[in-house]
């Protein structure tokens, strides 16, 4: 089984698109959008969800107004500044425990809190996990875990040769969650001054986890002297660059429709040359 | 006056809108939060006057006073305490700094100790001083950055924040105590989604939100019915602009060369701060 | 001795989990009597430091080996400090790991497998050193 995750330090380079559209081309693959808080990869999909999954994060420290006795000794040991006139504000308490261990009278109760939803659904293009962290909640790499360990669990169980992932964006932990034990990252570079930064970034951060980077220029014309900068970088780098997705508006018009541009329109600019990505990536990993 | 750009998804334009209210004003700090990929300094090109590590505060364990009890490991929610037989072990880079560890500690055995996870940056640019930092590759948390950014600005003036894109607790860190946050989206499926999920954040804060839509013309108009929907005001419209684009990719902000911009975030800025 | 091995399953005929922290059961076999007793991991509830979880619950358990796919630095440390040996990047069932395992044709590894998750990865920077004694 092979897994390759899908990435962009910036986002907005077209990440999703692209994966919607790979998804689209393949025929054996298990889709796993990792980007749990911000997650768009399902408006071009259409999944019907079969399964929803509790995901279970950091407890939650509550206040029991009837025990407490009000001496303040938790607003003044809490390192987070969680807890106001006697009351946790459950967006800022992380879960440490420290209140409820400390409090004098026991009057903080220490609860599980559902931080979000895990789903296991089925597309036109094959099974697909993906989740909804609750807003403000924290991210940890755990959601993204459990995302990914569900995909491996589909693929394995019905013989899929392919996980894709769609990755978070940033270089923190759920992106780091989404990088473990994978084939390939895809990193998606728009050819902007601020893109190319993020792409070192991103190299930075592949190259530290030993993960073979590729990168991907989308709207490669509408820079040419950055996109001949990013080929310079890949090529003093020595790394593969998969392809230039030319500047095509047919991507937008297909995101409206909740179609990925492949098909939207196969013969459009950009589809052209993700069919050429897609039998690249073939090539290299023989899907 | 304290103003936080932010938008769910990322690439919507936020950057160039947070850039473009702080050259409007005749004088302001501009706070990228965006820690792990900041790029207002791209754009703008400070000249970086101080630089400062960022420290997060993780328990050492001394030898000697430790029994080996197990209890600091048994209270650690974050697995960054580790006891068994006689080894007693710290993985700094699973700590939250809660300090629990040195109150379960019976043996007072437990101290803290500064560990280093990422740098911020203080310039200027004309008028304007920029604060922004960098989080150190494979560290997790980005929060304490963004805190110490903001422990930075001198509370007066106007004060522009840069938030992380996302909805996590990074996005909640930056916009907490500001007075207006501008959520910048695009008239498409993908910038409606994030839209509404970013709302959710704001409103659970109490900040008060206003609406600027890039790439205006690009998609369709749900967007504006869901603002319609839930009172929320349009404070502008930038078109898709080939010419802002480019601009952009040079790292050129678009009021610089297109004055009308200039004027159209000059008046946004005193429009928000006449009301707030 | 006892040796855990993480599994995908809840039987010895199951696939080795290629995670460790996050792996969904363990399989503890006695190597002497080959009685078996299967847990399910507590790690996989840990929203931070899973690796280093299921080391202290598997170093509570008395275990003193540990067949897996992969280890990353965190969960390396704490088995190391722990004493307990890694035997990593196997993949297989349960018991077929362990009868390799009794007839001494694993290699006991090292050096962490994959990069932290949360960590320092190769630029080690104070990360899950000992800080205890070694004896």
């Amino acid at each position: 089984m092979i897994q390759i995750t899908i990435i962009s330090g910036k986002g907005g380079t077209g990440k999703t698109s692209l994966t919607a559209s790979l998804v689209a081309l393949s025929n054996n693959t298990v889709i796993a959008d990792c980007d749990v808080d911000a997650s768009n990869l399902h408006l071009l999909l259409n999944p019907e969800i079969s399964e929803t999954i509790e995901f279970k994060g950091l407890k939650l420290a509550v206040i029991d107004q009837l025990k407490c006795i009000n001496c303040g000794l938790c607003m003044e040991k809490c390192r987070f500044d969680a807890i106001k006139d006697y009351v946790v504000n459950s967006n800022s308490c992380e879960g440490c425990g420290l209140c409820v261990y400390i409090c004098p009278v026991k009057a903080i109760d220490f609860i599980d809190r559902v931080c979000g939803y895990a789903y296991i659904s089925d597309t036109d293009f094959g099974p697909m996990v993906h989740a909804r962290l609750n807003p403000g909640m924290e991210n940890s790499g755990k959601l993204v875990t459990l995302v990914r360990q569900k995909a491996t669990e589909i693929a394995e169980n019905n013989n899929k040769n392919l996980v894709l992932i769609d990755g978070p964006p940033g270089i923190g932990c759920p992106v780091i969650a989404s990088l473990a034990s994978i084939n390939a990252a895809i990193i998606v570079v728009e050819p902007t001054l601020s893109g190319i930064h993020d792409l070192e970034r991103a190299i930075s951060l592949t190259n530290h986890f030993n993960i073979i980077p590729l990168v991907c220029i989308n709207k490669y014309d509408i820079n040419n002297a950055n996109t001949d900068a990013i080929r310079s970088l890949c090529l003093e780098k020595d790394i593969n660059i998969l392809g230039l997705i030319p500047f095509d508006n047919k991507v937008t018009k297909a995101m409206v429709e909740a179609k990925s541009v492949i098909k939207y329109d196969p013969n459009s600019p950009a589809s052209i040359e993700i069919k050429k990505i897609w039998s690249k990536l073939n090539d290299i990993f023989n899907i | 006056m304290k103003i936080a750009v932010a938008s769910g998804k990322g690439g919507t334009g936020k950057t160039s809108v947070a850039v473009g209210l702080a050259l409007a004003a005749e004088k302001s700090q501009l706070l990228d939060c965006d820690v792990e990929e900041p790029n207002i300094h791209i754009l703008l090109k400070p000249n970086i006057l101080e630089t400062e590590k960022v420290e997060v505060q993780v328990p050492r364990i001394d030898d000697l006073k430790c029994n080996y009890c197990g209890d600091c490991a048994k209270f650690c929610q974050f697995n960054a305490l580790f006891v068994v037989g006689d080894t007693a072990m710290v993985f700094p880079n699973l700590c939250h700094s809660c300090e629990g560890c040195i109150e379960v500690c019976k043996q007072n055995a437990i101290v803290y100790e500064p560990r280093c996870i990422g740098e911020i940056f203080i310039g200027k640019k004309d008028e304007i001083d920029v604060i922004y930092g960098l989080l150190d590759i494979g560290e997790a948390l980005a929060v304490p950055i963004i805190s110490a950014i903001k422990k930075k600005s001198i509370g007066e003036g106007i004060i522009i924040l840069d938030a992380p894109p996302g909805t996590a607790c990074p996005l909640a860190e930056t916009v907490k105590d500001v007075d207006y946050c501008i959520l910048v989206t695009e008239p498409t499926p993908f910038g409606l989604h994030d839209l509404e999920i970013a709302v959710e954040v704001v409103n659970q804060l109490g900040v008060p939100i206003g609406v600027i839509v890039n790439f205006a013309g690009v998609g369709n108009d749900e967007v504006y019915k869901y603002c319609k929907e839930k009172n929320l005001p349009i404070l502008m419209e930038i078109p898709f602009d080939r010419k802002i684009a480019e601009l952009y990719s040079n790292g050129i902000h678009f009021s610089l060369e297109m004055l009308e911009w200039k004027k159209n975030f000059s008046r946004l800025l005193k429009k928000i701060c006449e009301v707030y | 001795m006892k040796v855990a091995v993480s599994s995908t399953g809840n039987k010895l005929e199951s696939m080795i989990e290629q995670r460790f922290g996050r792996s969904p059961y363990f399989i503890i076999i006695d190597t002497d009597t080959m009685e078996s007793e299967i847990v399910s991991n507590i790690g996989t509830g840990y929203a931070h430091g899973a690796g280093v979880g299921a080391s202290q619950f598997l170093a509570s358990k008395g275990v003193k080996a540990v067949i897996t796919g992969n280890l990353g630095p965190n969960a390396y440390g704490a088995l190391r400090a722990a004493k307990i040996n890694a035997y990593t990047n196997f993949s297989g069932t349960v018991i077929d790991a362990i009868e390799k395992f009794k007839n001494n044709e694993l290699k006991e590894f090292s050096s962490p497998t994959v990069p932290s998750h949360t960590g320092t990865g190769n630029t080690v920077s104070g990360r899950g050193q000992g800080r205890g004694r070694m004896r």
